[in-house]
Parts: C-alpha cells; sequence; structure tokens
C-alpha cells in the first residue's frame, strides 16, 4: 500500500532522510519508532506531497509520489503533528470545509460529518469554536478530519505527543477501531509505549536511516527477551538475555542495584544504536 | 479542466470573514477615514486641483488605496500566519484543490475585502455629496485593482519565510505605492524622471482610472492595459509560488 525505495531528503547541509526503503502493507499499522529529529516527519511529509523528494521514488496506494500527486492526494488522509485546525471555525465547519476539498456531495458529507463526531465523542460540542477545545479534543478532530474523506491510506504523524495518558489511551482506541475498518495506516512516535501497543510492524529510525525493521515482538526477540537494567549510579550498560533464569543469573554478579525486566522496544533501539530515545 | 476547488478556498475565507464581521468592517474604515480627515479635511482644505475641489480629487485615490490595503493585507496576513503559525495551509496543501484553485480562492476572497471598502469609502463620498459618479465601470476597476493586489498578496506570503519579512515587504513595497501613485497628488506636478517612474506602480494606473471614470471622463486604456497586465502577471507568479511551497 505505501512503497519507499532508497528514499533521501537533502535540506542545504543536512540529510533528514537517507536512502530510507520499506513497505507498508495494506491494511496494517505500520510505526516509525525513533527520537526527535530521527527523519520520520520528513518522511510522511514526502509521502503526503508536502516535501518535495530529492532522490529515490516513493508509491502510496499504486500510485508515484512524484508523478501525480494529486492523485496521491486523493488516496491519502493526514493528521499532522502541529494542531492544524481552523481555529476561527466549529468542529462541524472544519469537518465540512474538509469534505468540500475533497467534493464530498452534501449528503454525503453531512452524514459523514455526525458519524465521525460521534465517533470522536463531539457531536455535543459540535457548534462550538475549535479555539475553546482542549489539547484532547483538539487531537480527536483532527484524526476524524484526516478520515473525513474515507482515505485508503492514514498517516498519523506523533498522534499522542503532550497528551494525558488517560487522553492517549482514548485516541489509541480510535486508531484500533481505524484498523478494524480496514484502513491502512502509518504512524510515527517516539513513545515505546504507543509503538508496542498500536503497531503491527514498527520500523525503528535513527540520525536518517531505517535501522531495523520487524513486528515488535520479534524485534525484541532478537534483542533478548530479558534485559538486565543498572541503575543511574550504577553506570553499567544493559545486557539482553534470552532466558529469565541467565538474566538472573547475570543480575547477581553484578554490584549495585540493578533490575530485570522484560525487554522493550527503547532497549531494542538502545541496543542498535548505542543512543537514547528522549522525549 | 477548472478546477471547481476554488469556489471551498473562496467559501472558506467568506465564512471567517462572516465570523469577525466587525473587525474587518472597523479594520476597513480606520485608514481611510484617517486619510479623508488629514488629506480631505486638513490639508486639502482650500486646495484646489483644476477646476475641482481637493475632496473631489482625493476620493477616488483614497478608494484605491483602500481597495489595494484590504485585499493585499486581507490575503497575504492570513495566508502568512496560516502557513507560518497555524499550519492550516498544508491541509489545503494535502488536499486534491490544485494550486491555481487555491490562489484564485484567496485572490477572489480579496476582491470581496476590497470591493467592501471601496463601497465604504464611496457610501462616506455620498454622504459628503462629492461631486463624483460612481458607475458599473468605476466598481470593475475596483475589482481589477482588488484582484491584482490580492495576487500581489498569496505571493509575499508564499515568498516571506517570517513575520517580520511580512512587515519588510508591506514597509518597502506597499506603503511607498500608497504614497507616492498619485493617490494625493496628480502625477502630472512631478518632474522627470518621478513622473514616469511612479507609473511603475500598478496603483498609479488604478488612482488614473478611478479618477477619470469617478468625474465622468474616458479612462486612458493605457492605466486599463497596464492594470490588467499586472493582475494576469501577478496572478501567474502567485500561483507558481503556491505550486513550489515546500514546508
Amino acid at each position: 500500500m505505501v512503497r519507499l525505495d532508497n528514499l533521501v531528503k537533502q535540506f542545504d547541509d543536512v540529510r533528514a532522510v537517507d536512502g530510507v526503503s520499506f513497505e507498508v502493507r495494506s491494511g496494517e499499522v505500520f510505526g516509525l519508532l525513533g527520537p526527535n529529529g530521527a527523519g520520520k516527519t520528513t518522511t510522511i511529509r514526502m509521502l503526503t506531497t508536502l516535501a518535495a523528494i530529492t532522490a529515490g521514488s516513493a508509491e502510496v496506494a499504486g500510485i508515484n509520489v512524484s508523478r501525480d500527486p494529486i492523485a496521491v492526494k486523493q488516496n491519502i488522509g493526514l493528521a499532522p503533528q502541529g494542531l492544524n485546525l481552523e481555529i476561527e471555525l466549529s468542529a462541524y465547519e472544519n469537518l465540512e470545509f474538509h469534505g468540500r476539498l475533497h467534493r464530498m456531495r452534501k449528503r454525503d458529507r453531512e452524514t459523514r460529518i455526525r458519524e465521525l463526531l460521534e465517533f470522536s465523542e463531539l457531536w455535543d460540542k459540535r457548534d462550538v469554536q475549535v479555539q475553546k477545545f482542549s489539547g484532547g479534543m483538539k487531537r480527536r478532530l483532527l484524526i476524524a478530519r484526516a478520515i473525513m474523506h474515507r482515505p485508503r491510506v492514514l498517516f498519523l504523524d506523533e498522534p499522542t505527543v503532550g497528551l494525558d495518558p488517560q487522553i492517549r489511551r482514548r485516541v489509541w482506541e480510535m486508531i484500533m477501531a481505524l484498523k478494524s475498518e480496514g484502513i491502512t495506516i502509518l504512524v510515527t512516535t517516539h513513545y515505546i509505549e504507543e509503538a508496542d501497543f498500536l503497531c503491527d510492524r514498527v520500523g525503528i529510525m535513527n540520525r536518517g536511516r531505517l535501522v531495523a525493521l520487524d513486528t515488535p515482538e520479534n524485534l525484541k526477540n532478537q534483542t533478548g527477551r530479558f534485559a538486565v537494567v543498572c541503575s543511574r549510579s550504577n553506570g553499567c550498560n544493559a545486557r539482553f538475555f534470552d532466558g529469565r533464569e541467565e538474566a538472573v543469573q547475570h543480575a547477581s554478579t553484578v554490584e549495585g542495584d540493578v533490575t530485570v525486566r522484560q525487554t522493550n522496544l527503547e532497549d531494542v533501539f538502545i541496543a542498535l544504536t548505542g543512543e537514547v530515545i528522549r522525549d | 479542466m477548472i478546477d471547481l476547488g476554488f469556489y471551498t478556498i473562496f467559501w472558506r475565507e467568506m465564512l471567517a470573514i462572516r465570523k469577525k464581521f466587525w473587525k474587518v468592517l472597523s479594520g476597513s474604515l480606520v485608514m481611510p477615514l484617517l486619510y479623508l480627515v488629514t488629506f480631505g479635511w486638513g490639508i486639502g482644505r482650500g486646495v484646489r486641483v483644476g477646476q475641482g475641489n481637493y475632496m473631489d480629487f482625493v476620493l477616488p485615490g483614497i478608494i484605491a488605496l483602500s481597495a489595494m490595503n484590504s485585499s493585499f493585507n486581507g490575503v497575504s496576513v492570513t495566508l502568512n500566519i496560516s502557513k507560518l503559525y497555524y499550519k492550516t495551509i498544508e491541509e489545503i496543501l494535502v488536499s486534491p484543490v490544485s494550486p491555481w484553485a487555491i490562489t484564485l480562492g484567496r485572490v477572489l476572497a480579496g476582491c470581496v475585502r476590497g470591493m467592501f471598502s471601496a463601497c465604504l469609502i464611496v457610501l462616506i463620498g455620498l454622504v459628503l455629496d462629492v461631486n463624483l459618479k460612481f458607475g458599473p465601470g468605476f466598481f470593475s476597476v475596483v475589482l481589477l485593482l482588488s484582484f491584482a493586489f490580492g495576487a500581489l498578496g498569496v505571493l509575499a506570503a508564499m515568498l516571506t519565510r517570517s513575520h517580520e519579512d511580512m512587515t519588510n515587504f508591506s514597509n518597502f513595497v506597499i506603503l511607498p505605492m500608497a504614497f507616492l501613485s498619485g493617490t494625493f497628488f496628480s502625477p502630472d506636478v512631478l518632474p522627470e524622471p518621478f513622473r514616469s517612474l511612479i507609473l511603475i506602480y500598478p496603483l498609479t494606473h488604478g488612482s488614473i482610472a478611478l479618477r477619470s471614470l469617478a468625474s465622468a471622463q474616458s479612462v486612458p486604456f493605457s492605466a486599463l492595459a497596464v492594470l490588467s497586465g499586472y493582475a494576469l502577471l501577478l496572478f501567474v507568479l502567485a500561483g507558481l509560488s503556491v505550486k513550489r511551497l515546500e514546508l
């Protein structure tokens, strides 16, 4: 459904995306995980036609992004990281504007707006100006807007950044509901739990490159199921083991405070890059 | 094929204007009222230009100036904020509406703003009982002028990279044009080469055309030709700048 072949984005003297290739299958939730500045957003901007591709090629819904951007735009929805809603307009008017941009007919527009405002639990607030909305409400409206015209591929750029844990859950539920409708979703995140919870497969990005790609389970298995993590004061490196007993045994040989726990995607990232995903 | 998406862009602008109608109304009135008071009644009292009084002379110029300002500022400021601050332009850029339709929708919204301002001053003129005529030809030129400056507004918003750039553009391009385009004085009183130089400004031709029409004289063909040429050129440049915009 989405295919990148050696994609490159060069800004003056910075190579933001450096030869990235991967494929997103139809109907899956595909995550791009990495720290800020890894090139995730730039990748999405190229796929959604907002940024020109320096080298390589990309296809979305079988359409070449550089060759036919208008056709690509008909098939995609984007919820960007910034909450770029029309704050002077109401929730209803925001969706109406979007529907009109995508040339939806009046009747279809009206039915769809109601359906989506109910789905995002904003129907009661439909006539309220968006500038009076909370961050969580804006984020829900942003996702509703992105799927208003029933795109085949949905791009979500950091969909829960800056949200409270409880509201983050609510957004995750929305995304899972969309997956069950068969929409292909490409989501970027620098939250470990988000990638783990939402994604069928995860591509790990660092410094413009894709450093690993697999299911969260496989990525963790390849690193080792159990991690022995040292306390900060201890300063030793984390080590990974396939079995719990080996991990415990190793932990007993280390001086100072250590924790034995299941490996998470951040451990995978650290093992691959030697760096930490910082917020 | 004509992309009807321009109407959606225009519709959104009209919706926004409706919501802040009083702000738009008062914003359109302040500057022309100040000019009317300063130049019409203040400095202009007792001044005669040719056969008529100064108010009859200056009013069409102020209408041209207001149409320019309302259209240019209305388009450039909102678009610049949408590009740099709210990023709402991204939603439009990822929709299948073509760059030309985006440009046209915005420029037409500028035309409405320009026409609205012009109508307000025409009303003031009627109240003051000026000896001027405001017919369909007059309003067609206001429309053409607003179109050209709406397009310049799109172009400026696309090319500038910060709010400061935008202010500089206004200071170095729009402000000199406002004062030097024969709005408050007749270009004929200037010595050469200044008289010829100010003919570069589209607003000079707007003022000349509106002044001729308001005093029931025939419009110089050159004024209409230059104004139309500017409208077309600026629209093409604006469309290309939207097309090349990368965020």
